[in-house]
């Protein structure tokens, strides 16, 4: 019974107004929870005994890195999904992520340099760990360059899949670079294996402001593959019937 | 944490650049990207209404 309600927002027709009400919801609890998390990241948790006010960039700098990579890994699964099973809808929802993964991937790239500056002496190095999130970037862009210079969009869905899938593989390179090489980019501040190495007021506005990041996340991109439905579905018959566009 | 003026928060221990600059360019980001959604969707809406 599940499996049949899935399919049934599978198609670009039931998930259009299904996406609208979402992008709502999410977007509020987005600015809910980004709210929440500033407060305890700037009225809440401690100045660091070592970098002094500087560390607060980390309540943006870890959201955008881990998102930047997540949807990465997403993007890259509905590319492959749209490629195997020639489902239209997957392929919308790699394009929509694209820009907001590229995004949060600049973000990191942003934010690192501005945090690298004054702990480090420097904005950019090239270790192993800032070299890969900027391949990253040259990744998400490429695949949306690729995917705009093909007019067939069907066509540019599988070309540009295939950059996704096959980039998929510098995200575990990005995660573990740290461990494998050895970088200025410290390691790891949150692992599953061992308790995090700050504050606990501090670990709180992280971990909420990743959950903001989330939800701002998928209110965009929800937004945007509304925008990409409108598009590729422009001459579609159930796109005619009254209020369908809402 | 508690700072003493407005002026303590915005100097950021002498790392105010750095901090802002850092969630400040974040801002403007989402907000351009909404926006940027925003006119997407009323741009379409209206190709469809001619």
């Amino acid at each position: 019974m599940i499996a049949i309600r899935w399919f049934k927002y599978s198609s670009p027709q039931t998930f259009y107004p299904l996406a609208g009400r979402l992008t709502t919801w999410f977007g509020a609890l987005a600015a809910l929870l980004a709210v929440t998390g500033l407060y305890i990241g700037f009225f809440v948790a401690p100045t660091d005994f070592q970098q002094g006010e500087a560390y607060r960039i980390i309540f943006i700098h870890v959201p955008a890195a881990w998102m930047s990579m997540f949807l990465y890994l997403v993007m890259a699964m509905w590319a492959a999904i749209g490629l195997a099973w020639n489902t239209r809808l997957s392929s919308m929802m790699a394009l929509a992520i694209a820009p907001t993964g590229a995004m949060m991937t600049f973000i990191a790239l942003w934010t690192g340099a501005l945090w690298g500056k004054p702990m480090w002496g420097t904005w950019w190095v090239w270790d192993a760990r800032l070299t890969s999130e900027l391949i990253l970037l040259f990744l998400y862009v490429g695949f949306m360059f690729l995917h705009a210079a093909i007019d067939d969009p069907r066509r540019a869905d599988r070309a540009a899949a295939v950059i996704a899938i096959v980039g998929a593989i510098n995200v575990p390179i990005i995660y573990f670079s740290v461990k494998w090489w050895n970088t200025l980019h410290q390691g790891a501040s949150v692992s599953l294996t061992r308790s995090p190495s700050m504050a606990s007021t501090m670990l709180a506005g992280m971990l909420i402001m990743s959950l903001a990041f989330w939800m701002y996340s998928i209110a965009v991109i929800l937004k945007r593959v509304r925008c990409v439905i409108l598009e590729r579905e422009r001459n579609a018959d159930w796109l005619r019937e009254p209020g369908a566009t809402a | 944490m508690s700072w003493e003026n407005l002026g303590t928060f915005i100097a950021m221990g002498g790392y105010g650049g750095y901090v802002w600059g850092s969630f400040g360019v974040t801002a403007a980001c989402a907000l351009i990207e909404i926006l940027a959604l925003g006119a997407r969707r009323r741009r379409l809406l209206r190709q469809r209404a001619e």
